[in-house]
């Protein structure tokens, strides 16, 4: 087997998705290429050399490749493709957005969101919102896989010395161009990775209100993240949805603070090592799948849990 | 401008699905089929564009059993002119799909086509991707705004960080997220006339496409059960637990 793993990262460091990709690369065995793709980005191709069971970093920079749009990095990709039995992308909105253009372009399936490798040309995913899970056999020749990060350890991130190869890039596809970003700014772990998830619903009531949620947040170290109801309602910013379509977390703790417990919110956090759900309805779904349940007013519970943290 | 929106007919996403027991598949009898909730939020951003005079007709594009003429109806009701349907038992897969539809793109020659970011029942996100790579245009997926203007689509889309903008020429492909728009109910009238609007019923072959799926499921199970309900009566005992019990904390 001959893998190319295509880096998540910001141009300066390698995200942890891209951990997670090489850990399901390591499964299914065999050479691992990382490719990075950006512009000015020589210190994230430096941080790929040293990923742990990573043989070679293909590093492509040009200004066409800052914004990392997917007709830009598939038409990169496409080229190389040939010395690949496998091509991983991370699950993540990014990886998501480019395998399936690679996949099309090279006229074979993508296998989407895989949380387990049963042998090179078989995986298991997880379909109907993580109701059901699928174990799929590809037949074509080459496979390209979005890979669920929760479902993979992180490789480790240093015991390499992998040899980094500069690639040219393509010319602009001319095809879509990036004019505005507005990005979350927050000092709190990642909420993919992170080791604590503390998560508001609709009974947070307002905005506001989550500074409530961040106190206690302060006091254990987590990131915050919210119900779709929570987004929609304009409480928090989109990119804090955990959920079918949102976010997949999977942390040892995860708070739900009044949050009902929709299969679709469900679909985001139940691998969840403890989860704990706070509601004022005790017949809220969450309560099946917590481990710890507290009914009552969340406007009570939460300062009382922040004060008893110390 | 043309406008075609491919729908996908799925288990309604209320429903809460079982496995059956001999492990190949999940329970489709007897179960409450709707339009994919993403591809109404794209047959509602495409009535929006026709009301605001952008777009001047929406083909609704479905490609499965005959059933599948429901959902078209359903499209038709909310404003969609025509609709069309690639009639094919077929355990379709993205990629046949993405090919049905390019050739479907190449025949109609719209200017925009708009869909859901995923179907919820694979939960794949891939076949506005390949379509576009198939098409060789430009994509826009997780769209949660859309603006066009002289040639041009705006799209806001929701990415892992926050929200891009991102600016492409038509035609192109969107995909539609969440919070695009929240999608209006078919009234009994538009129901009614939906009936008597076009429904063409196509076969793949005529379109020269393979439809031959290149994955095949070996077993589909049900993830492990979760134990829950646990409870804990105040906020002492429940950090207690989670310190000395789960050791969390």
């Amino acid at each position: 087997m001959s893998i190319l793993v295509i880096a998540e990262h910001d141009h300066r460091a390698l995200k942890s998705a891209t951990l997670n990709a090489v850990a399901a690369a390591q499964k299914i065995g065999g050479d691992i290429h990382v490719l990075v793709a950006g512009h000015n980005a020589a210190d994230a191709a430096q941080a790929a050399s040293k990923l742990a069971g990573v043989a070679k970093v293909l590093h492509a920079d040009a200004p066409q490749l800052a914004s990392q749009t997917a007709e830009n990095v598939a038409g990169l990709v496409t080229p190389l493709a040939g010395a690949y039995t496998h091509i991983l992308l991370p699950a993540t909105g990014f990886g998501k957005n480019i395998a399936p253009r690679i996949a099309a372009l090279l006229d074979v399936a993508q296998i989407s969101d895989i949380i387990d490798v049963v042998s090179p040309d078989t995986f298991v995913r997880p379909i109907y919102a993580g109701n059901a899970f699928a174990t799929v056999q590809s037949k074509d020749t080459k496979k390209v896989i979005t890979v669920r990060t929760t479902a993979f350890d992180a490789a480790a991130a240093t015991g390499g010395a992998a040899p980094i190869e500069s690639l040219a890039a393509p010319a602009d596809a001319g095809m879509a161009q990036v004019t505005g970003q507005d990005l979350t700014k927050s000092d709190r772990p990642e909420l993919t990775s992170a080791r604590v998830i503390i998560s508001g619903g609709r009974g947070m009531q307002k905005g506001e209100n989550f500074k409530m949620l961040e106190a206690l947040a302060d006091k254990l170290n987590a990131a915050i993240g919210a119900s779709r109801a929570a987004v929609d309602a304009g409480y928090v910013p989109n990119d804090y949805q955990v959920g079918q379509t949102g976010k997949i977390v999977a942390p040892d703790l995860y708070i739900a603070v009044g949050i009902s417990g929709a299969i679709q919110h469900l679909a985001g956090m139940k691998d969840s090592k403890v989860i704990v759900a706070i509601n004022k309805d005790a017949e809220a779904p969450i309560f099946q799948i917590a481990d710890y349940g507290l009914v009552g007013d969340l406007f009570e519970i939460i300062p009382a849990l922040t004060a008893e943290l110390g | 401008m043309k406008v075609l929106v491919p729908i996908k007919r799925v288990i309604d996403f209320n429903v809460k699905v079982r496995v059956k027991p001999d492990g190949s598949g999940v329970d489709t009898a007897n179960v409450k089929m709707s339009m994919n909730p993403f591809d109404e939020i794209a047959v509602e951003e495409a009535v929006r564009l026709k009301e605001k005079s952008i777009a001047t007709e929406i083909v609704a594009i479905t490609c499965g059993i005959t059933a599948c003429q429901e959902t078209l109806r359903t499209a038709l009701a909310l404003g969609a002119d025509r609709a069309i349907l690639v009639e094919t038992g077929v355990d379709l897969q993205p990629l046949a799909v993405a090919k049905l539809l390019k050739a479907i793109v190449d025949r109609e020659s719209p200017q925009l086509v708009i869909l859901g970011k995923q179907a919820i029942d694979d939960d794949a996100n891939q076949v506005g991707q390949m379509l576009a790579a198939l098409l060789g245009w430009p994509q826009a997926t997780f769209a949660s705004k859309v603006d066009i203007a002289d040639g041009r689509a705006t799209v806001k889309r929701e990415i892992d960080g926050g929200l891009e903008t991102l600016e492409m020429n038509l035609p192109a492909v969107i995909t539609t997220d969440l919070r695009l728009n929240e999608p209006r109910y078919a009234t009994l009238p538009n129901i009614m006339k939906a009936k008597k609007k076009p429904l063409e019923v196509i076969k793949p072959d005529a379109l020269g496409v393979d439809v031959t799926p290149r994955l095949v499921t070996l077993k589909v199970v049900e993830p492990p059960k979760r134990k829950g309900g646990g409870k804990v009566a105040d906020v002492k005992e429940l950090v207690s637990k989670l310190r000395n019990e789960a050791k969390v904390i």
